[in-house]
């Protein structure tokens, strides 16, 4: 199925409205049709999907928290906890009970703003990365006990965002210092190393890298950045997990000319079609043009701009996990979390 | 003894006189007016009347209660902006090199005019190129939205960015 040929158009399903200010951040929930979203209000919001409508409604506020702007939310792979990463330092750590999430957690020990959180493949782990310049490896005990198994100190700056790798226990994270860290533990013993650090020099970017996001294979990956541009990486990871040691990755193709102002989100849909989120107010969508040239290696090329998707930046950009329909939310300094159908037109 | 100030003895101009718009063929209240260059330096100046330095670094005495105008930290050649494009660039210049006020000021620029634009407006803030020290580093911080943001939930800071922009006594 060759994306390029279709008539494709991104069509706004729903507008969710009801963030009191900027909205930084949304997650869908893997398992459910819920969706996170978090903001400047200091709250998250929960959002269900009506199994008869199929319309989309607030069903819970989790808000008296957090003392300061929610930056980023994420949910565990079982989809029964939500962790929520907040300016106030804090990360807390949600449970859905059914009629209510009950906040059964609170990571504390960043010495300032918490920028992101990201679970591990298994639920095992979780990592959070702050202004504070460190990364935390927190573990996941029983009888809702975290605790920190590890500071990594290596950037030289704000750290913008954290990602464990889909498959494997490598974790990557990106920073205001302009670029992007792998970290791993060699000998599994939990023993997080700095094992590559992906700057100018190896084709990476030269401003902030605000995102991170893998393919469905884990053998990708595509950044985001101030500098305007997105970058496709490659690894060998099948070597990774035949336990041949660490597989570096390496610069595959750069998409610039595309959003003229800071590009704050990607995200890589489990069908190949990587979407970008930036200040211009535009939303990107690009498909591998399978014309692998053998001197230049792969390219990507633009399947659709949807421009003015919201009427001021575009903090974030998330594919759904649900395989029936592609859908994809926007969040947006205006306040709004938007839900698209990337759909064929006749 | 030691008096503190970063900058002694800033030079100081005249201020310039405000000019009267003469749009009154206009009298529709609903109509949308195109924002031009010389709205949004009113916007900065009008209301933007004191950088008392003294009193940020925390010593009550006000000895230069000047205006940015005045000291020519901004002038009308500042602001670029394409109201058609929603984008406004304002280039500021420290009266000193290594000014530590340059942070307060580039954020108090930014915060006035995020009160006084529509939203749809996108704005950068920088020091004039030769004028800082640490120039890059400077515009970096002034337009990583996500560490304004995190620097406007800051009670501190945002006392002193209000300090900035209450309105003059004239």
């Amino acid at each position: 199925m060759d994306l390029m040929e279709k008539n494709l158009e991104l069509i706004e399903v729903q507008k969710l409205e009801g963030h009191t200010d900027r909205v930084w951040n949304a997650a869908w929930n893997p398992v459910s049709p819920i969706l996170a979203s978090c903001s400047g209000d200091n709250s998250v919001r929960i959002w269900e999907q009506s199994s008869l409508s199929r319309s989309w409604s607030c069903k819970t506020v989790l808000e008296e928290t957090h003392t300061r702007t929610v930056r980023s939310c994420s949910w565990s792979p079982s989809g029964k906890l939500l962790a929520t990463a907040s300016f106030d330092g804090t990360t807390a750590i949600w449970e859905d009970l059914g009629d209510e999430f009950e906040c059964i957690s609170t990571l504390e020990g960043h010495e300032n703003e918490v920028k992101s959180v990201s679970w591990n493949a298994s639920g095992s782990y979780l990592a959070t990365c702050s202004r504070d310049k460190s990364v935390w490896i927190w573990e996941v005990l029983g009888g809702n006990e975290y605790d920190c198994a590890s500071v990594l100190n290596g950037h030289t700056q704000d750290v913008k965002m954290v990602l464990w790798h889909p498959t494997l226990d490598v974790l990557f994270s990106c920073s205001y210092d302009n670029t992007i860290k792998v970290w791993w533990s060699e000998d599994d013993d939990g023993d997080y190393q700095c094992v590559q650090t992906l700057d100018e020099s190896s084709n990476g970017h030269s401003s902030t890298v605000w995102a991170i996001s893998f393919n469905a294979a884990g053998d990708k990956m595509v950044t985001c950045s101030d500098d305007l541009t997105l970058k496709i990486w490659s690894a060998d990871i099948s070597m990774m997990h035949s336990g041949e040691g660490y597989a570096p990755w390496t610069h595959l193709c750069t998409l610039s000319g595309y959003h003229d102002r800071t590009i704050f989100s990607t995200h890589w849909s489990s069908d190949d079609i990587i979407a970008s989120g930036a200040g211009d107010d535009a939303i990107g969508l690009f498909v591998d043009s399978k014309q692998h040239d053998s001197v230049n290696g792969p390219s990507y090329n633009l399947l659709l701009k949807k421009e003015k998707s919201h009427e001021m930046d575009i903090n974030s950009v998330q594919w759904s996990p649900s395989k029936e329909s592609r859908l994809l939310a926007s969040a947006s300094d205006d306040g709004m979390v938007k839900i698209w159908q990337l759909e064929t037109i006749p | 003894m030691v008096s503190g100030l970063i900058n002694e003895n800033p030079t100081v101009y005249e201020r310039k006189e405000r000019r009267v718009r003469t749009d009154s063929t206009n009298t529709d209240e609903f109509s949308v007016e195109p924002i031009d260059q010389l709205e949004i330096f009113d916007i900065l100046f009008f209301d933007f009347a004191i950088v008392n330095i003294h009193h940020i670094r925390d010593i009550r005495d006000p000895e230069h209660p000047y205006s940015l105008e005045q000291l020519k930290v901004l002038t009308e050649d500042s602001v670029e902006v394409d109201d058609l494009k929603s984008y406004v660039r304002v280039t500021f210049t420290p009266t000193v090199e290594h000014c530590s006020m340059a942070t307060i000021i580039g954020l108090s620029v930014r915060v006035k005019l995020m009160r006084s634009l529509p939203p749809r407006y996108k704005i950068d803030i920088r020091v004039a190129p030769g004028s800082h020290a640490t120039e890059a580093a400077l515009n970096k911080q002034l337009n990583d939205k996500e560490r304004v943001a995190a620097a406007l939930e800051n009670p501190n800071l945002v006392e002193m960015v209000d300090e900035c922009l209450s309105p003059s006594f004239e």
